[in-house]
């Protein structure tokens, strides 16, 4: 059985003048263990499909399944990250990476020493007790990162994670994220608008096309990038290639651009 | 060399903002001295009514007499009490009102034009209602103090409740947060600031409130003073009156500020 299936998956948004059609008619399987991204314009609906997923919004039409069953009826499981670190900054570091447990009333001694050897495996040590305003962006977003993961979800959504940081740190946490999830052998689905990342970081990509947000096309990433982490990945020859075939079917699907 | 040109640099700024610093003392101190300066000489000239307007020295001795008979004591201690109660009982109901109005949207939708006619009405207009129904007394003038800063500490508090980033509640609901603990996680900590600075604002209306029930009351109190003195054209007493406001209100008001920085501090 797939891991987590959506079919049918249909929302509009209403304002008092018009009805927006955000996403139309959106089915996808989605093995365990996998790292897929979400691929696509501005406009096409991925943060929504992404809240939908998660349970945060209930979709006008279609199912979101999670191993067989609602998302609605199996909160916890799902982690979100998103664009920005919102790390709480009344909070210490210490008490940001327990909020999850303690919201959900499972914080206990043993989970307490397991969540901070997790953070020490993130490259922080002796931040416990710093506030997040004295770390860098990238420390935050890992940080972040722990907070996702100290309540052990089933999946993982990232909203553009990445996209506040600079370049350099971007490539290292991508990799930091990309090993942190193959070793716990999570699954995991990547919001992104920068074809790069798509490529580097998954085993596949959905590319979603605006105004309503479709499911445009379904790219496999061969095994050999798959094997590769995403920095050595953006240096193989295949890589270009798969970019380059990407980038032209993104220009078809919004020629109004230009 | 550089660095020992750096350091010297640095003394010598740090000596600049000390002078500067100073020569805002200085002046500062002017003021005060050259305007109870002027009055005595005007009013001892007879420039003005020595009547109507009193003097610095007569106060002074008013000051003396009143401290030593007690009376001063008494009636500064019922106003700070019915002020300090009066300021937290109006900004702890304000707080809780806009809680109440951030957990219902709903009932903020219903409430609403009355939160704008309440606010917008004169709340030392209601002064005689209060003590026809709570009765001269000092719980009447509590009410005052504190219903002058309830409505604009509701509606300034429920404005940055819900202005708090739902990026903030976002996270929380991942965790399958309930409304309460949205609240108390985010809501309320990321509003502390709005929270401090309407304190600073509902220290200056309380005394307004208490000040004006002591006037309606005329029992005891600063304000029982200033209408007593006006009555039996005493002043002095008047004067002596607002100066002591004048000094127990900026005292307030500095505590206020020092909560302030203690709390910000531990934000940062």
């Amino acid at each position: 059985m797939d891991f987590l299936t959506l079919t049918g998956i249909q929302h509009t948004y209403f304002t008092q003048t018009t009805a927006v059609n955000a996403l139309n008619n959106i089915s996808l399987h989605v093995q365990e263990g996998e790292f897929v991204s979400f691929l696509g314009p501005s406009g096409c609906g991925k943060t929504t499909l992404l809240s939908i997923i998660a349970g945060l919004i209930e979709p006008t039409d279609g199912q979101v399944k999670l191993e067989g069953k609602s998302v609605k009826d199996s909160a916890n499981q799902t982690g979100y990250m998103l664009q920005q670190d919102y790390l709480f900054p009344w909070k210490t570091i210490e008490e940001n990476i327990f909020l999850g447990l303690k919201i959900s009333g499972t914080l206990k001694d043993t989970k307490k020493a397991e969540v901070l050897s997790l953070l020490k495996q993130m490259g922080l040590e002796n931040v416990e007790k710093h506030y997040p305003k004295q770390l860098s962006g990238g420390m935050r977003q890992r940080v972040a990162l722990v907070r996702t993961l100290a309540t052990e979800p089933k999946l993982l959504m990232l909203d553009e994670p990445f996209s506040a940081l600079d370049y350099q740190t971007k490539l290292k946490l991508e990799d930091l994220v990309s090993n942190t999830f193959k070793t716990f052998g999570k699954t995991a689905i990547l919001v992104t608008h920068d074809i790069g990342e798509a490529i580097a970081m998954s085993d596949r990509i959905f590319l979603f096309s605006p105004r309503p947000g479709r499911l445009h096309r379904t790219f496999i990433i061969p095994d050999e990038l798959r094997n590769l982490s995403p920095f050595e990945a953006r240096n193989h020859p295949l890589y270009n290639e798969l970019f380059q075939t990407v980038w032209k079917e993104l220009e078809s699907i919004e020629p109004e651009e230009n | 060399m550089n660095q020992k040109k750096t350091e010297l640099l640095h003394q010598e700024y740090l000596k600049k903002l000390n002078r500067e610093r100073k020569v805002v003392r200085i002046y500062q101190l002017l003021i005060f001295i050259a305007f109870f300066a002027l009055w005595e000489i005007s009013s001892q000239q007879k420039w003005i009514d020595p009547l109507l307007f009193s003097s610095p020295s007569k106060i002074w001795n008013m000051l003396i007499v009143k401290t030593m008979d007690g009376s001063l004591a008494v009636n500064l201690g019922v106003t700070l009490a019915e002020t300090v109660l009066g300021f937290i009982l109006g900004t702890l109901t304000g707080t809780i009102l806009a809680a109440i109005l951030w957990w219902s949207p709903l009932l903020s939708r219903i409430l609403d034009p009355y939160l704008v006619i309440l606010n917008s009405m004169p709340k030392v207009a209601l002064g005689p209602i209060l003590i026809v129904a709570l009765g001269t007394n000092m719980t009447s003038i509590i009410a005052m103090g504190a219903i002058i800063s309830v409505i604009i500490t509701t509606i300034v508090v429920y404005t940055a409740f819900k202005e708090v980033d739902p990026n903030y509640l976002k996270v929380l609901q991942t965790f399958g947060a309930t409304r309460t603990q949205c609240f108390r996680e985010a809501i309320l900590p990321a509003s502390f600031p709005t929270i401090i600075s309407t304190l600073k604002v509902n220290v200056g209306l309380s005394w307004v409130g208490v000040i004006v029930g002591e006037f309606l009351v005329s029992a005891r109190g600063l304000g029982y003073m200033i209408i007593y003195g006006f009555q039996v054209f005493n002043f002095t007493l008047v004067f002596l009156s607002l100066l002591v406001i004048a000094v127990f209100a900026t005292v307030m008001y500095q505590l206020v500020e020092l909560l302030e920085k203690k709390l910000i501090k531990s934000n940062q």
